[in-house]
Formats: C-alpha cells, sequence, structure tokens
C-alpha cells in the first residue's frame, strides 16, 4: 500500500476546510494509494484549527503566519518524514476539486510518471479560468519561465500539484515563503527533475482570500521574475562550484 | 563669531556625552547585544572626539580634498546609515528564515506528540482526559 499526504494549507478558511476534508475522505482509496488529509493551519485569527481538529485529518498548527510557501513545505516535511510516497498540495479554499486527484494518481502511479505533476486550467479550458488580467500574467511569467527552463508550462501560477519522494526531498530542503508555485517550477528543474502538466478543473474559491490580492499583482510580477532570475543564476554558481 | 562656534561646541559635546552615557547604560543592562554594542559605542566616542577637536573635521576634509567640512559629514553619516541599514535587512532576513525554521519544526513537534499522547491514553485507561503534564509523555503503559 502506497500513501499519498494531501496538503492543504489553510489561512482562515473556517468555512471551507470542513468540506474540502470531507472531499478527500469520500474518494476512498484510489488503486492501492491510501489517502491522508493533512491540514497546515498558517496561525489563523478563526475557528480553522479547531474545526480541524474536530475532522479526521492530520493537523500541523503553525505558531507563527508563515505565508502559502513555509505552510506548503511544513506539509511536505511531514510526508517525508512519515514515509509517504507521494504528496499533494490542495487549496483549502475549495478551489481545487477533489475529484481531480484519482487521474493525478494514475499518472503518477504510471510508467514513465515525472516527478512533479501540475494540475493546468489551461489546457482543456474549461472550469474557472480566472480574469483576464491574472491570465496575462501567467502567461508572462510562463513565457519567462520558458525562455530559462526551456519548459512549455501553461499555469505556472497553479498551486495543485502532486510530487514523489524525489522531489519532496528537494522541496524538504528548501521552498520559497511567498508566491512559491513559479519559482519552484526552477527549483524542480535546477535539481533536475522531470516535470509534466495534467488538465483540470479548477473552481472559484469558496471561502478565504486568494494570497494573490489585486493591488499587489506588480510587486507579485516583479517579485517572481526576480525570484525566477536568481534562482537560475543561483544554479549556475552551485554548478561552477562543483566543477 | 567665537562665542557662536563656543556655544554649539558645548551643545555637540553635552549631547555626545549624553548618547555616550546611555548607550553604556544599555549594554550594562543587557539591552544591546555586544556586536550592535562595538558599534555605537564606536560611534559616540567619534563624536565626542570632533566635538572636543574642533580643527579636527577641517584636517580630515583637507586630507580628503574635500572643500566644505559639514559635506565630509554627511556623506560618511549618510554611507554608514546606507551600510547599516543593509546589515540590518541581512540580519532580519536571517532571523525570519530561523523563525520559520523553528515554527515549522515546533507545528511538526507538536503533532507527534498529540500522537504519543493519544498512543499512551489508548494503553492505560486509567488516564481518561488527554494529559497534558510532562508525566504523560514518554511513558508508555
Amino acid at each position: 500500500m502506497k500513501k499519498l499526504a494531501i496538503v492543504i494549507p489553510a489561512y482562515n478558511e473556517e468555512h471551507a476546510i470542513a468540506e474540502v476534508v470531507d472531499a478527500i475522505h469520500r474518494l476512498g482509496n484510489i488503486g492501492d494509494v491510501a489517502i491522508i488529509p493533512v491540514v497546515v493551519n498558517d496561525c489563523s485569527a478563526d475557528r480553522t484549527a479547531e474545526i480541524a481538529r474536530s475532522l479526521d485529518c492530520v493537523l500541523l498548527d503553525l505558531p507563527c503566519n508563515l505565508g502559502i510557501g513555509g505552510a506548503v513545505q511544513t506539509g511536505f516535511i511531514y510526508a517525508f518524514e512519515n514515509g509517504c510516497d507521494y504528496a499533494m498540495q490542495m487549496d483549502g479554499d475549495g478551489q481545487h476539486p477533489a475529484t481531480e486527484v484519482p487521474q493525478f494518481v494514475r499518472t503518477m502511479c504510471s510508467d514513465n510518471a515525472p516527478d512533479v505533476l501540475i494540475g493546468s486550467r489551461y489546457i482543456q479550458r474549461s472550469g474557472f479560468q480566472s480574469s483576464w488580467l491574472r491570465r496575462t500574467g501567467i502567461r508572462y511569467l510562463g513565457f519567462i519561465i520558458r525562455l530559462f527552463t526551456g519548459l512549455r508550462i501553461s499555469d505556472c501560477t497553479s498551486g495543485f500539484r502532486m510530487l514523489n519522494r524525489k522531489a519532496l526531498q528537494v522541496v524538504a530542503e528548501y521552498y520559497p515563503d511567498e508566491y512559491p508555485e513559479p519559482e519552484s517550477i526552477l527549483m524542480y528543474k535546477n535539481a533536475g527533475l522531470s516535470i509534466a502538466e495534467i488538465s483540470v478543473e479548477m473552481k472559484e474559491r469558496a471561502g478565504g482570500k486568494s494570497s494573490i490580492r489585486d493591488f499587489a499583482t506588480v510587486y507579485y510580477m516583479v517579485k517572481v521574475s526576480l525570484a525566477i532570475v536568481f534562482t537560475y543564476f543561483n544554479k549556475q554558481i552551485k554548478t561552477d562550484y562543483h566543477g | 563669531m567665537d562665542s557662536f562656534s563656543m556655544r554649539i561646541q558645548i551643545i555637540s559635546i553635552v549631547i555626545s556625552l549624553i548618547l555616550l552615557i546611555y548607550s553604556a547604560r544599555l549594554i550594562i543592562r543587557g539591552k544591546l547585544r555586544a556586536e550592535y554594542a562595538i558599534f555605537w559605542v564606536a560611534l559616540t566616542l567619534l563624536l565626542v572626539l570632533f566635538s572636543f577637536w574642533r580643527d579636527g573635521l577641517q584636517f580630515f576634509s583637507d586630507l580628503l580634498g574635500v572643500y566644505e567640512a559639514p559635506n565630509l559629514v554627511f556623506m560618511v553619516a549618510i554611507g554608514g546609515v546606507f551600510l547599516y541599514l543593509l546589515h540590518f535587512s541581512i540580519v532580519i532576513s536571517k532571523l525570519k528564515d530561523d523563525n520559520r525554521k523553528l515554527s515549522r519544526d515546533l507545528a511538526l513537534l507538536r503533532e507527534r506528540l498529540e500522537k504519543l499522547e493519544k498512543g499512551n491514553d489508548e494503553k492505560s485507561p486509567g488516564s481518561a482526559a488527554p494529559s497534558r503534564s510532562p508525566e504523560g509523555v514518554g511513558l508508555p503503559g
């Protein structure tokens, strides 16, 4: 029996969290893969922790607010230390439907499975597509990533991802704090991991706020672009150093 | 003219001595870490030195080819402040990083502890409520 930890970073998600965990339980086992929901409470001000404690899930209760990256990394480290074969990230606001999980699992259990599988809204273009401004931003970041890695990623800001143990080991070492999704693609590439995309449908969030608010979009673009460039050169330095 | 410069000299001596005493007090009471204490003591001593040694500023300006002596003060002060701010950014980045590691490990350990406590309670039905006291931990059965 293999184990898959579904990491749910939750910041003030008291209205959505129970439904997200229930939806995961409704999946049961997928093939020979057992699913463990792991809620990471990122120091919420509301009753997220209390609700999560009453649910049938692992609760990691952070004493300080670390941001989405820190919360996700905590969950991934839990998965790695507890011998999980795979870990998935699923947002706590109901944006990522649990019904898409089985196709992630099937792909990751197939022959020539990638190390990192990213769920993309923009392959089939069905389901919630986000605003025009965000789509433009995502296309721009995808362009930068292609420039530095040669990879074509259609939805580089998607947090709906599945990692195998090899990838978990990389994430346990380092994971960005803020807006980790695009930057982490470079990290995976630098570590020599294989990355693939899979078509998924997403929903509009049921509660909570996006970690990317509209007024912060410019900051987000600049920060992530810089992070991608720095991560790229960081790799150059490391390879130079090791000869 | 002379009484003017006399007055400003007295004022600067008093201010730099107050600063020196204040930073010494902070250090003695342990409110400043040693690495910052060195910086502040050196800075205040420098201030005291130049408020006594009136020609000192002119001397260094001539030495470095600065026309107006006060410009040297501004240049050195602004340069120093920028460097120190950069230093603080580095310190804060490291603190934040350490903080993140600590929070992360605390959350993971808490989860393990709760799991252990739950396991203990199941083994010994005598203790009904989940005990959070240190005695409840680490003693199976």
